[in-house]
C-alpha cells in the first residue's frame, strides 16, 4: 500500500515553533502526511528532529503552530493529550522499555490500563504482534535479557498494539549494532507495507530511500527541502542538504 | 536516613539478572580472593575475638565494682521477676511497629507521589506535602511525642482520642513517614525521565504512569533504605513510653522504681536485640543480593 497524495492528510504540522528556554529548536516546521504514506526527516545530530516528533505526540509542548490529525487539531489548549497519545504510537532511540515488566507486560500495559481491555484479550492479541515480529519465544523474558534488536522490536509492537493511526520512530536503530539493525528494519518495513502511517527520523539513507515516500531535510528549525527519496538524496536544491548528504557519503551511511 | 542510590542512566536498567555470572567477572574474582584467604583468615580471626572477648570479661570479673554492678544489672532474681511484665510490654511494643510500619510505608509513599506530582493543577498538593515533610522532619519525635500525646487530650475536644497509645503510634507515624516519603521521591528522581515519557506515550495518565511505571521502580531502587527505616523505627517505639503507655522500657522502668535494681532495663535491651539484630541481617542480605545483582547486570 502506497500514499494516496490526493486524499487529505492524515498528519498537518503548521508552523511549529519550540524552545527550550533561550536554545530555538524548531521555527516554522510545516509538514504533511498522506493516509499510509511514510515520511523520513533527515538531518544532522540537534537539528530537532526527536523535538518535533516528541511534539507530534505531545510529550513536548509548542510554543507556536498547529497540529493536526485526520483534520482534528490535537495540539494547544483544551486537548485531552492521553487520547491523542491513544491515536499515535511512538518508538524511542533507547527503547525505554519497562525493565520491571517482562516483554508481554510491557506490550499489554496500554491496551490493558488505557483501553480497559480485558487481560486474556489483550494478552492474545499482543501474542500475535509479538510473534509476527519473531519473539514468540520471548514474550515471558524481561527486556534487559533481550538483545537490543529483540528490545527494539519489543518497543515497537508496544507502540503498535493499540492499532494506532500514526507512528513515530526516533532513530531506532542508532543505539544498536549494526549487524542488528536489519531486523529491526525489516519489521519496520513490513509495518510500512502494511499501510501504516509513518514519520521517523533516521540516519539510515539507504532504508529512507527504500521505505520513505518523502523526505524532509530539516535545518535551523525547518524543513529546507522535501521530496521523493530519489529526488532529495539523488538530487537535492539546497547547498545545505548537499553539505549534509555528502559527509553522511563520506561517513559510509548511503 | 539518607539512602545511597545509583542515579545512572538506562540503558542498563536495573532489572532481572542476567544469566550466570561469567567466570573471572568482577564479582566472582572478587569472591575468588576471599576464597584464598578464607582458611587462614577465619582462624586469625576466631583467634582474636578469643583473646579480646577474654580479656575483655576478666577485666570486668576481676575489678572491685564488678559485685556491684553484677547486683544493679546482672541480677538472676531480678530478671527472672521482671521479665513476664517486661516480655508483654515487649508485645505491644511489636505490635505497635508493625501497625505504625505499615502506616508509614503507605502514607509516605502517599505523599511522595503526591509530591512527584507535575502541573500546575497540582501545586497546591505538592506544596501541603512538602510543607508536611519539612515540619514533621525537623521536630524531634519527643517533641512530637508531647504535643500530640499530652497536648491534643488536653484540650479535650469532642471526639478526639485521648489514648496515648493512639497519640504515640501516630506521632511515630507522622515522623517517620516525613523521612520515609523522601526516601521513596528519592527512588522516584532515580527513575530516568525517559521511562515516564515511554509511559506517556502510551497514553497513561500521571497517575497511572507512576502506579505501573515509575514507581514499581522507585521502591525496588531504595528497599536498602527502607529496611534501614524499619530497623530505626524497631527501638524508636520505645520513646512511646514517655507517654506512660505500658510497653516494654516504661514496665523496666516500672520494674526499676520498685525494687531499685537496673536488670529489668538489661531484660528489655536483650528483648530489643533479639529483635533488631535479625532485621539488620536482612537489611545487609538484601543489600548484598541487589549489588550483585547490579554488578551482573552492568558486566
Ligand atoms: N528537554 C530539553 N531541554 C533543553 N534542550 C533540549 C531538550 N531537548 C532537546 N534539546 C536541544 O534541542 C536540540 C534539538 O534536539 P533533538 O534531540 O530534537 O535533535 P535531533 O535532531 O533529534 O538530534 P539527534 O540526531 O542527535 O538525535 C539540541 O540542541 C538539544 O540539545
Ligand atoms: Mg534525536
Amino acid at each position: 500500500m502506497t500514499a494516496d497524495p490526493t486524499s487529505p492528510p492524515l498528519l498537518k504540522v503548521s508552523g511549529v515553533h519550540k524552545s527550550f528556554g533561550a536554545k530555538v529548536v524548531l521555527q516554522g516546521v510545516d509538514l504533511e502526511v498522506a493516509p499510509h504514506g511514510v515520511v523520513c526527516l533527515i538531518g544532522p545530530s540537534g537539528c530537532g528532529k526527536s523535538t518535533l516528533l516528541r511534539c507530534i505526540n505531545l510529550l513536548e509542548p509548542l510554543d507556536a503552530g498547529l497540529i493536526e490529525l485526520d483534520g482534528e487539531r490535537i495540539s494547544g489548549k483544551g486537548i485531552n493529550a492521553n487520547a491523542v497519545r491513544r491515536r499515535v504510537g511512538i518508538v524511542f532511540q533507547s527503547f525505554n522499555l519497562f525493565p520491571h515488566l517482562s516483554v508481554l507486560d510491557n506490550v499489554t500495559l496500554g491496551p490493558r490500563r488505557v483501553r480497559k481491555v480485558p487481560r486474556r484479550q489483550a494478552e492474545e492479541r499482543a501474542r500475535e504482534v509479538l510473534d509476527r515480529f519473531g519473539l514468540g519465544d520471548k514474550v515471558d523474558d524481561y527486556p534487559d535479557r533481550l538483545s537490543g534488536g529483540q528490545q527494539q522490536r519489543a518497543a515497537i509492537a508496544r507502540a503498535i498494539v493499540g492499532d494506532p493511526e500514526l507512528l513515530l520512530l526516533d532513530e531506532v536503530t542508532s543505539a544498536l549494532d549494526p549487524e542488528l539493525v536489519g531486523e529491526v528494519l525489516t519489521v519496520i518495513r513490513d509495518l510500512a507495507a502494511g499501510g501504516m502511517t509513518m514519520v521517523l527520523a533516521t540516519h539510515e539513507m539507504g532504508f529512507a530511500r527504500d521505505v520513505a515516500d518523502q523526505v524532509c531535510f530539516l535545518h535551523e528549525g525547518r524543513v529546507l527541502e522535501a521530496g521523493p527519496p530519489a529526488q532529495i538524496l539523488k538530487d537535492p536544491q539546497e547547498a545545505r542538504t548537499r553539505q549534509f548528504l555528502a559527509r553522511v557519503i563520506a561517513a559510509g551511511r548511503l | 536516613m539518607t539512602p545511597d542510590i545509583g542515579s545512572g542512566p538506562p540503558p542498563a536498567p536495573p532489572g532481572r539478572a542476567r544469566a550466570a555470572p561469567q567466570s573471572g567477572g568482577g564479582g566472582a574474582s572478587w569472591r575468588h580472593e576471599l576464597g584464598e584467604e578464607g582458611a587462614r583468615g577465619a582462624l586469625i580471626a576466631f583467634v582474636a575475638t578469643v583473646v579480646f572477648v577474654g580479656v575483655a570479661v576478666w577485666l570486668v570479673l576481676s575489678s572491685d565494682t564488678w559485685p556491684d554492678v553484677q547486683q544493679q544489672f546482672f541480677n538472676p532474681e531480678d530478671f527472672r521477676e521482671s521479665w513476664p511484665d517486661v516480655l508483654g510490654g515487649f508485645w505491644l511494643d511489636i505490635k505497635m511497629f508493625v501497625i505504625a510500619e505499615v502506616l508509614i510505608l503507605a502514607f509516605g509513599l502517599l505523599v511522595a507521589v503526591v509530591r512527584s506530582l507535575r502541573g500546575p493543577a497540582f501545586f497546591p498538593l505538592r506544596a501541603l506535602s512538602v510543607i508536611y515533610i519539612d515540619l514533621f522532619r525537623g521536630i524531634p519525635i519527643l517533641l512530637i511525642l508531647f504535643l500530640l500525646g499530652f497536648g491534643v487530650p488536653a484540650l479535650q475536644l469532642p471526639g478526639v482520642p485521648n489514648d496515648p497509645l493512639f497519640w504515640g503510634v501516630t506521632s511515630l507515624v507522622l515522623s517517620y513517614a516525613a523521612y520515609t516519603a523522601e526516601v521513596y521521591r528519592s527512588g522516584i528522581d532515580s527513575v530516568h525521565e525517559s521511562q515516564r515519557a515511554a509511559a506517556r506515550s502510551l497514553g497513561l495518565t500521571q497517575w497511572q504512569t507512576l502506579r505501573f511505571a515509575i514507581v514499581p521502580q522507585a521502591i525496588r531502587n531504595v528497599v536498602p533504605a527502607l529496611l534501614n527505616g524499619l530497623v530505626s523505627l524497631q527501638k524508636d517505639v520505645a520513646l512511646v513510653s514517655v507517654l506512660g503507655v505500658r510497653e516494654a522500657v516504661r514496665e523496666a522502668e516500672i520494674y526499676k522504681s520498685r525494687t531499685f535494681n537496673y536488670t529489668s532495663f538489661v531484660a528489655a535491651t536483650v528483648l530489643f536485640l533479639l529483635a533488631s539484630i535479625p532485621l539488620a541481617r536482612l537489611t545487609d542480605w538484601y543489600t548484598r543480593r541487589e549489588r550483585q545483582r547490579r554488578g551482573q547486570v552492568v558486566a
